[in-house]
């Protein structure tokens, strides 16, 4: 019986872990079909950046509440962790809390842990009321609704069970320790770990006999290990990647001045060839440059997640959607379509339709949709003021105006389908060098007019 | 009121062989819009107060190529800095201020990759250096003591992290400095930034400017200060929408430094 508990873990555990791998491996796949980009200068500086922002949640205690929740639900997270390879080594080896042999150090994190669950508990209940009941701006938005939002009620409510059967677990235990249970109870008579918020729970269990006990117990700790083992597998499917992907997406995320944008390389070189004098305008590209690939022209801007980047595409399955950009861009606060969660949101739904696309064929066949007009629309992208506010709030270092930047590239560049009133503008800019009809022979009038 | 302003060109002091301490580059609002030459003319007076020997491109100069970068055009904004990156590197230039925090990022920051290095400064910054080296003396003067807010500009903030060198400025009018709620690295865009100045906005509830200019009007303030031409433009029409225009102004800090000393 007991090595049949323990060949099932086993199996549980092995067929767990290798799904999510498959599907950190399809991912990886899936970011890879961006651009490439380099973001390996200065480690130094990307590894303090990380250490700050991600792992010391520097950003995310800007908000209070949510930030002071989220540090407690995250520190619980991390800590309960070392929990969970007890309870993996105990399901490999069928042993009852075999860190337990550490003595009073095991007891305080026992301890320990039961107040974080605690506090998680409380926390993710908060969090929930935030969500459902409270009218928060940011949980109102019209890309929030349906699966979304289903979504991020249904991890909170999973946090809510998991915890719940930690506690139960250990009620039970403890329980079973005090009976003097075989296999519970240690042979000293010392009680294994310390049950500060599981103890309050043991006039529910009273008067059960201990093989219900026993039940209880294993049916909890059973729950608990295939529901993280579930709760691992949920995660490429939710939102929720940001536990993993915060790490790598701040490590990648852009140190210059948020409002440097990048040059276009392939541009640089059109212009340059424009203004050599020396240039003939009418060599042929590809043999000027004899390295150019294919002949074919590099395409500028983006219009689907291909011409987007690496990291762009690494942000998008980064954001677990907690709208604080769009709780400050002041075009979402204004009431017009843009909200950069949604852009984030929409290339992560475009990346995975794609990948789907891939896992069915074998490679992408083109099914006649894009990341642009079929998921972000134009007046969404006009709309954008380029103010950055979408980057500074982001507490995982989240880039949405760049992905703007290079869908607006693509319309003007390759599509020429600016609004009428800007393309007036850049003809004037390109006309008489300001963005208004005025003479470029008029420009120091101003120091000599009243 | 007469004006005594002296604006030398660099084709002026290359003609007389000689290299300016600083160029001023005005921008396409500081040169054509009625409100910003106001601010250029300001800064302008200051310049010459503190007898900083500096010139401006004049008819050389051109649109940096901002809105055209920021509204997707990359093409024609390499045009722009290739065109004003030549005419900057002919005339050996070294130092650039300017009043605009837009001309300020794309030259500081984009210009570099396309072989344009200066080094550039704000004018707030600048004009607080010309405080701190003694060249020119700000006090109070009108200003003391009335409440006043900053609107920092995006482009210039959280852009680039200037917040404090306005703040100083003033300081040093000895005003009652009031912070809006979104402020520094929170603030709220005025809305003209990304080419938005140049048309129509989607629609919406309301104007990004207005809902600025409303939290502007939250903190009671008796002047609204600006660093940049568009968001002054985009503040004034704030506070003409909600009809404060008698009792709120909107003013450059180069402004405001030039009417307190009376220039």
């Amino acid at each position: 019986m007991q090595i049949l508990a323990q060949v099932a873990f086993i199996l549980a555990l092995a067929i767990g872990i290798g799904i999510f791998i498959r599907n950190i491996r399809r991912m990886i796949r899936n970011i890879n079909l961006g651009r490439e980009i380099d973001r390996t200068d200065n480690s130094s500086k990307r590894w303090k950046k990380m250490v700050k922002i991600a792992l010391g949640q520097y950003k995310m205690v800007r908000r209070p509440v949510s930030g002071i929740i989220h540090v407690i639900v995250y520190l619980g997270f991390i800590i309960i962790n070392i929990e969970v390879l007890e309870i993996i080594i105990d399901g490999i080896f069928g042993t009852h809390r075999v860190f337990s042999v550490a003595g009073a150090p095991y007891s305080f994190l026992i301890g320990a842990f039961e107040i974080l669950a605690f506090l998680v508990l409380v926390g993710v209940i908060i969090f929930w009321i935030r969500r459902n009941v409270l009218n928060i701006y940011r949980f109102k938005a019209r890309e929030l609704t349906e699966w979304p939002k289903n979504d991020a009620n249904y991890i909170l409510y999973f946090e809510m069970v998991l915890m719940s059967l930690f506690l139960i677990m250990n009620a039970a235990d403890y329980q079973l320790q005090l009976n003097l249970a075989p296999h519970y109870a240690m042979a000293s008579g010392e009680i294994a770990g310390a049950f500060p918020v599981s103890s309050f729970l043991l006039p529910l269990l009273d008067g059960f006999s201990d093989s219900t006990l026993i039940i209880i117990e294993r049916t909890a700790w059973w729950l608990h290990i295939l529901g993280i083992l579930f709760f691992l597998n949920y995660l490429y499917y939710s939102k929720h990647l940001h536990i993993l992907l915060a790490f790598p997406n701040v490590y990648f995320s852009k140190l210059k001045p948020k409002a440097e944008f990048d040059n276009i390389d392939a541009v640089t070189k059109e212009v340059q060839l424009m203004m050599d004098p020396n240039a003939d305008p009418f060599a042929a590209p590809a043999e000027a440059e004899g390295a150019e690939e294919e002949g074919e022209p590099e395409k500028f801007g983006a219009s689907d997640v291909f011409d987007l980047n690496r990291v762009q595409l690494l942000n998008a399955y980064t954001c677990t959607e907690c709208g604080r950009c769009t709780d400050q861009c002041p075009a979402n606060n204004t009431g017009k379509l843009l909200s950069p969660r949604k852009i984030m949101m929409d290339t992560r739904d475009r990346l995975e339709a794609v990948g789907e696309n891939i896992n069915k064929n074998g490679k992408f066949v083109d099914d006649g949709k894009q990341l642009l007009d079929d998921h972000i629309t134009r007046e969404e992208l006009w709309a954008c003021t380029t103010c950055q506010m979408c980057i500074e709030a982001c507490p995982v270092g989240i880039d949405p105006l760049s992905i703007i930047v290079e869908m607006r590239r693509y319309l003007m560049m390759e599509q020429s389908a600016g609004p009428a009133d800007l393309n007036n503008a850049m003809g004037n800019i390109e006309n008489n060098g300001a963005p208004w009809p005025y003479n470029q022979m008029d420009r120091l009038n101003w120091a000599t007019e009243n | 009121m007469a004006e005594n302003i002296k604006v030398p060109t660099m084709a002026e002091f290359m003609a007389e062989g000689k290299q300016p301490e600083v160029l001023f580059w005005v921008g396409c609002s500081g040169s054509f819009d009625d409100r910003a030459k106001k601010i250029t003319k300001a800064f302008v007076r200051l310049l010459n107060k503190a007898k900083v020997d500096f010139a401006v491109l004049g008819t050389e100069e051109s649109c940096t190529g901002d809105p055209a970068k920021r509204a997707g055009n990359e093409f024609l904004y390499q045009m722009q800095a290739a065109g004003n990156i030549e005419v900057l590197n002919g005339y050996e230039i070294k130092k650039i201020v300017t009043t605009c925090p837009h001309c300020f990022n794309i030259i500081k920051n984009e210009y570099p990759g396309l072989g344009g290095n200066y080094e550039v400064m704000h004018h707030t910054t600048f004009l607080k250096s010309l405080l701190e080296e003694g060249r020119l003396t700000v006090e109070g003067g009108k200003f003391k003591g009335k409440r006043i807010t900053f609107h920092d500009p995006c482009y210039l903030g959280r852009g680039n992290g200037i917040y404090e060198a306005p703040r100083d400025l003033l300081r040093k009018l000895e005003v009652e400095l009031v912070e809006m709620k979104r402020c520094k690295k929170d603030a709220m865009c005025c809305g003209a930034g990304g080419a938005q100045m140049f048309k129509e906005p989607e629609p919406g509830k309301e104007d990004v400017n207005v809902a600025r200019t409303e939290q502007a009007i939250d903190v009671k303030p008796e002047v609204i200060a600006a660093g940049c031409p568009f968001c002054n433009t985009m503040m004034t029409d704030g506070v003409k929408a909600k009809n404060r225009e008698d009792n709120i102004a909107v003013m450059d800090i180069a402004e405001m430094i030039a009417t307190a000393e009376d220039l």
